[in-house]
């Protein structure tokens, strides 16, 4: 409660950069909480989040837009989301036979059709300089820029305020229907999947039809991050979609710790905000040049890169089970530190946490 | 008909070039369980060194030395930090992301180094070209088909005929029973990523040789089009690496060959052709072609 009206101050008191770094932020977690379902819980590996990001923004895009059917946006929106789950679907006899690091090489096939699809359907997706994205509206409200002019306690709210809680609100979806899925049936049969295919199957889990539910279900996170990003980007290009962004994607999920939804979403906080930190940023940093001087010097953005890439490395090396592992060792550390109660009778004092006893660990 | 051989020639030089890529991806793979994605940059690593001494050293001293350092870079990037996360399954796919950020801080260096410029290599062959009855080949080519094809077999009897490779099939195949019967898996695997970054320093050299323009910054993209071919075969078989990079190859080269008949699948529908190719055998061989169906046991 105190977190949600925490996330609904920002748009009143900082500015637009950092409302963009927050709005990209909610999007990939969305996306991420969608991959970390698939991978992290359900054990597919899947390097083509991309392909579903961009089925997700470019089906919002087409169907919204002109040329195109032109629906309402918010339609054209709820559609996209289905959209991206029938492409996930349409993939599951794949994914249903692939298994490991075979159906990730599998799935990184798709971002590459994908990625030429984009390239070349210019009548639908503008080929490569690609679309604007037209601005959703619901009920006569924009979440862009003007119509209606709105000001909230004597702030003016542009496109980055109205679309933040925007984000919010979805991000908030996201974060309840996928806690409710994983502590639920589905979570539990599709852990029991991961573990054990054959152990699973036994005790009664329709192996098929959860693999290929887990993929449908991801793809429709990934669809709806999709949408969200478009509208933040106000224009979709196909090189955005490339194989790096699947690639974030993974890694957001494995430096947040795989499997959980709070994990997935501070990676993804990691993973999109701190390159944007310190692009903006690293030309205060010692040793750093000017943008623009000679050859051979550091400039601003890689700088941002060298951090990037050593940060994950770090994070990895001493925090092998991610944010979401060090955030519970760091829990545990506090409980122990705190003074016990002097028990009288070893039998009646509280069992102590056990910090060592983590659950199976898994391969993805 | 000419044209025909043309094409096949060409994409059976291609192979040979990703079959060595492929053949590093399989060898890590066998070995730590890790997908490596920093290989691509390892590979303009080697290329870059090359490129950079051979004005000194000549090309064969430049390749030598680009080799090792190149093999000496991976093998202590292994040992130094991956290897601290420890051996087990779970831990191999944080390695895998460790990679990324390998890749990461690598391919930024190297790409600030090499700025927009076309780099030569100085390697002996230029644009020489041989005529083979009614085909005119490229030296680069048939040079590329040779040493890949003398490379790859000296990897093959490695596996064969020595301890070290022994010591690698069966990490591959068990890694705790291997590690009880006195094998030093952290030696097993820094070795594995040794060979790998060798041969990829090697084939950044045939990468960057006549008819590509020479060694760029997005020469390491290249490498990505091994992955397809590893797959093909079969991660845990290097036989299998070959005869999926030989196919990749010839798929990307007769594509990109006979594109303005291909008009329908749009512009270079090559680049993604062995993508499309790969997903085709995995619907009917999850495995890869010659990838063995494990047994499941409970």
């Amino acid at each position: 409660m105190c977190l949600a009206v925490v996330l609904c101050l920002p748009p009143f008191y900082l500015d637009a950069f950092w409302l963009r770094i927050g709005l990209f932020s909610m999007a990939a977690a969305i996306g991420a909480v969608g991959l970390a379902l698939l991978t992290g819980t359900a054990g597919q590996l899947s390097l083509g989040h991309a392909f579903f990001l961009a089925t997700g923004a470019y089906g919002y895009t087409w169907l919204a837009g002109e040329p195109g059917p032109g629906l309402p946006p918010a339609l054209a929106a709820l559609l996209a989301v289905l959209l991206a789950g029938a492409a996930g679907g349409l993939f599951s006899p794949v994914a249903a036979r692939v298994r490991g690091i075979y159906l990730g090489i599998a799935t990184l096939a798709l971002v590459f059709l994908g990625h030429h699809v984009l390239l070349t359907a210019d009548s639908v997706t503008g080929g490569f300089n690609g679309r604007s994205v037209p601005p959703l509206t619901l009920g006569g409200f924009t979440f862009g820029a003007g119509d209606p002019e709105l000001t909230v306690l004597g702030v003016p709210f542009g496109a980055e305020e109205r679309l933040w809680f925007l984000g919010l609100a979805l991000f908030a979806f996201t974060w309840f229907t996928a806690r409710g899925l994983l502590r639920g049936r589905p979570g539990r049969a599709l852990a029991a999947l991961r573990d054990s295919e054959t152990a699973a199957a036994v005790m009664g889990v329709d192996v098929a039809r959860h693999r290929s539910a887990a993929f449908v279900v991801s793809s429709m996170y990934a669809g709806l991050a999709g949408v969200l990003l478009a509208l933040s980007f106000r224009r979709v290009v196909p090189d955005y979609f490339s194989l790096v962004l699947s690639v974030d994607y993974l890694a957001m999920i494995v430096i947040g710790g795989l499997g959980s939804v709070a994990g997935a979403t501070a990676g993804a906080v990691f993973v999109t905000a701190l390159p944007l930190l310190m692009t903006r940023y690293a030309d205060q940093l010692p040793l750093v040049a000017a943008p623009g001087s000679a050859d051979g010097s550091v400039g601003p953005t890689e700088a941002a890169r060298y951090l990037y890439g050593a940060a994950i490395v770090l994070v990895l090396l001493y925090a092998p089970d991610g944010l979401h592992g060090l955030a519970r060792r760091a829990r545990d550390r506090i409980r122990r530190r705190r003074p016990r109660p002097p028990a009288t009778d070893p039998a009646l004092s509280p069992p102590q946490p056990a910090a060592t006893a983590r659950p199976k660990e898994h391969t993805p | 008909m000419t044209v025909f051989l043309d094409n096949v020639l060409g994409g059976i030089a291609l192979g040979a070039v990703y079959a060595l890529v492929a053949l590093g991806f399989v060898v890590i793979f066998k070995a730590s369980g890790v997908l490596n994605f920093a290989h691509g940059s390892l590979l303009l690593f080697g290329g870059y060194l090359t490129a950079v001494l051979h004005d000194d050293l000549g090309f064969a001293g430049a390749l030598a030395l680009a080799i090792l350092t190149t093999a000496a870079l991976a093998g202590a990037l292994d040992r130094f930090l991956l290897q601290r996360g420890g051996q087990d399954a779970h831990s191999a796919h944080v390695q895998t992301i460790v990679t990324i950020g390998i890749d990461i801080v690598l391919l930024t260096d190297l790409a600030r180094r090499i700025g927009g410029d076309l780099l030569s290599l100085g390697d002996p062959w230029g644009d020489a070209v041989t005529d083979l009855g009614p085909v005119t080949v490229a030296d680069s080519r048939l040079a590329a088909i040779v040493v890949s094809s003398v490379v790859i077999g000296g990897v093959f009897a490695l596996f064969r005929f020595t301890s070290w490779g022994l010591s690698l099939r069966a990490a591959a195949e068990d890694l705790e029973a291997a590690s009880l019967m006195g094998i030093r898996l952290s030696r097993v695997r820094a070795g594995a990523w040794c060979l790998a970054g060798a041969l990829a320093a090697l084939a950044a050299v045939f990468l960057a040789a006549f008819p590509a323009p020479g060694l760029e910054r997005s020469t390491g993209l290249i490498a990505l089009n091994a992955f397809p071919a590893a797959i093909l075969g079969g991660l845990a078989s290097p036989a299998g690496a070959l005869a999926g990079s030989l196919l990749i190859g010839l798929t990307e080269a007769l594509v990109v060959g006979y594109q303005s008949d291909l008009h329908v699948l749009g512009e270079g529908f090559g680049d993604v052709a062995p993508y499309a190719v790969m997903l085709l055998v995995l619907l009917v061989r999850p495995t890869g072609l010659f990838g063995a169906k494990g047994a499941a046991r409970v």
